[in-house]
């Protein structure tokens, strides 16, 4: 039996009613992108603004349920400030995290330690891998970002 | 309460006896798709035990068996929405949205020309919307909307102005988000008077009241038979033979032919041109067996256990949650069926849902595939509460009982 506390951990709550990085940046010279999740009409929308190899500044708009907003609240405030190298590694965490099977989690918990520290507030969207329909709502605005810094690159 | 016994109706459901999340299952979802009573199962599971063959082909005694219950479904549901002609009037489909891509590709394709008018309305569900503006796009008619009011019903203000032009009045009977029944018999005047016809999409209004082709004197009517009581894989799309006999053959193989040379091909007259290759046998056979089961209940009776659920539950959602759980759509059952969309302050659908699942709760958050409609009343998405016959005050306790954890849970 799935435990609804494992979803909505406090953290969670809190970013989805205080939204951080919440707005837009001008762009130019920010750069725009957008995510949707089409099936539950989540959206994401991001502001990067990276110079000389490092994601200076991150700000987001969008709507969608409290899974996918904290998310990517939690996202800005890891990655904000980072060079993109370090905003990339946080990317691979956060999404491998995501695909970690239910069964696998304990065993994980111990390898992945380091991880989960690197992760910081974020290790408190590792619930969600029990609910695999929230998946998508976790991942989308991390899914955007790298997106964005796609577009960015080529 | 009626003579009608919700109490017995759930007893013939054995997924209302399954537990989910330690909790007796409260199914709310109907309007997504219905349950099917023991009846219906037994019908499915004795064609595949014992008289499984292909229809229309073999003379043996399981393909005559197999062939009579497939045509003897057709008979039932010609009665059940009283075809004025019979079974020949029946053409079996996938579902609600092939039926209606049936009226588009194969009525809408051969009658409609550049610059034809298809008239909808903005609370259709896209199987209603997407057909057309696909003949939009491959014949260049014109796709209009009648709006929709801030009372959540048709806005008929202008109805005479936006049908000139119009061959085709295509509306759905009742809204899968808002409830609303539409006022069919008075919009099919209004389509005949001007010339048009009428075409009605009953996937959510066939389960929550008596549909008559006569009565509501419309020239489609589609719907699903998963919505019904029946198994998912049937829908019917029903026209008069007339009409019929006029509609091109929509998908082209075995069965729908009554010729092939190496030149070509005719098709066969009647429904058959329109049931190309093996139809869904058993579930035509569930489909009959659905139709019994609502005709038994009495469609009258299963209308005003709607009504009565519905009431009970506008009434306590006002208050229990003093405006915190705003239903989007009428406050009154008066031309209104049990689908009833919630708006939940501070809370996403998809989280309501999620936190309404953990006490058994089955509803269905999101755009409910009526996105122009959500757009028009500047709503994402909703959780949507939908009723069947087997439901009973009993769920809108659980109902309220969820909707106060979520509440509570994240304000």
């Amino acid at each position: 039996m799935t435990n609804l506390e494992d979803l909505y951990r406090e953290i969670i709550l809190d970013h989805y009613r205080s939204p951080r990085n919440r707005g837009e940046l001008p762009s130019p010279p920010a750069h725009i992108v957008e995510g949707f999740n089409p099936l539950c009409g989540d959206e994401v929308v991001a502001y990067l603004d990276v110079r000389d190899g490092v994601l200076v500044d991150i700000k987001l708009t969008g709507h969608g349920c409290s899974i996918s907003q904290s998310s990517a609240s939690l996202m800005s405030a890891a990655v904000k400030g980072k060079p993109l190298d370090e905003v990339e590694a946080t990317i691979d965490t956060f999404k491998s995290l995501m695909t970690t099977r239910e069964s696998d989690l304990e065993k994980s918990e111990e390898a992945s330690a380091a991880d989960l520290r690197t992760l910081g507030e974020l290790a408190a969207l590792r619930g969600v891998v029990k609910f695999p329909v929230r998946i998508k709502c976790a991942t989308l605005a991390w899914n955007t970002l790298r997106q964005g810094l796609e577009e960015l690159a080529s | 309460m009626s003579s009608f016994n919700a109490r017995r109706v759930r007893d013939d459901i054995p997924q209302l006896r399954r537990e989910v999340n330690g909790r007796l299952i409260t199914y709310l979802d109907s309007g997504a798709s219905s349950l099917q009573p023991q009846a219906v199962i037994n019908a499915m599971s004795r064609y595949y035990e014992l008289r499984h063959a292909n229809v229309h082909r073999g003379v043996y005694q399981t393909a005559n068996e197999a062939t009579e219950a497939y045509e003897g479904s057709r008979a039932a549901v010609a009665h059940f929405v009283n075809a004025p002609g019979g079974a020949s009037e029946i053409v079996f489909t996938k579902n609600t949205t092939e039926s209606m891509n049936l009226v588009a590709r194969s009525w809408g394709a051969t009658n409609l020309r550049r610059g034809d008018v298809v008239l909808v309305t903005e609370m259709e569900h896209h199987a209603n919307l997407v057909p057309w503006f696909q003949l939009r796009e491959t014949n260049g008619i014109e796709v209009r909307f009648i709006p929709v009011g801030d009372d959540y019903r048709l806005d008929l203000s202008e109805l005479e102005g936006l049908l000139a032009g119009v061959k085709l009045l295509s509306v759905t009977a009742m809204s899968n988000v808002l409830g609303t029944k539409n006022p069919v018999r008075a919009l099919a005047n209004a389509a005949h008077a001007a010339g048009a016809l009428i075409a009605i999409d009953a996937a959510q209004s066939v389960i929550h009241g008596p549909t008559d082709v006569v009565d509501l004197d419309v020239d489609f009517l589609a719907f699903s038979g998963h919505k019904m009581l029946g198994p998912t894989g049937i829908g019917v799309l029903w026209t008069r033979e007339a009409v019929l006999n006029t509609m091109p053959p929509f998908l082209g193989g075995g069965g729908m032919i009554a010729d092939v040379r190496m030149d070509g091909f005719t098709p066969a007259r009647g429904v058959a041109r329109f049931e190309a290759g093996t139809p869904p046998i058993a579930e035509a056979i569930g489909l009959r067996a659905a139709v019994r089961y609502l005709e038994g209940l009495g469609m009258e009776a299963v209308a005003a256990h709607d009504e009565e659920l519905t009431s009970d539950a506008l009434r306590r959602l006002e208050l229990t949650f003093d405006g915190r759980v705003r239903v989007v759509g009428p406050l009154t059952t008066e031309r209104r069926g049990g689908v009833i969309s919630l708006d939940v302050e501070g809370v996403h659908p998809h989280d309501v849902a999620q936190v309404l699942d953990q006490f058994g709760v089955c509803v269905r958050p999101g755009h409910h595939c009526a996105k122009p409609l959500m757009r028009r009343y500047g709503l994402a998405a909703t959780a949507r509460a939908s009723f069947g016959p087997y439901s009973m005050t009993k769920d809108t306790d659980v109902l309220l009982e969820a909707l106060e954890h979520a509440l509570k849970m994240f304000g």
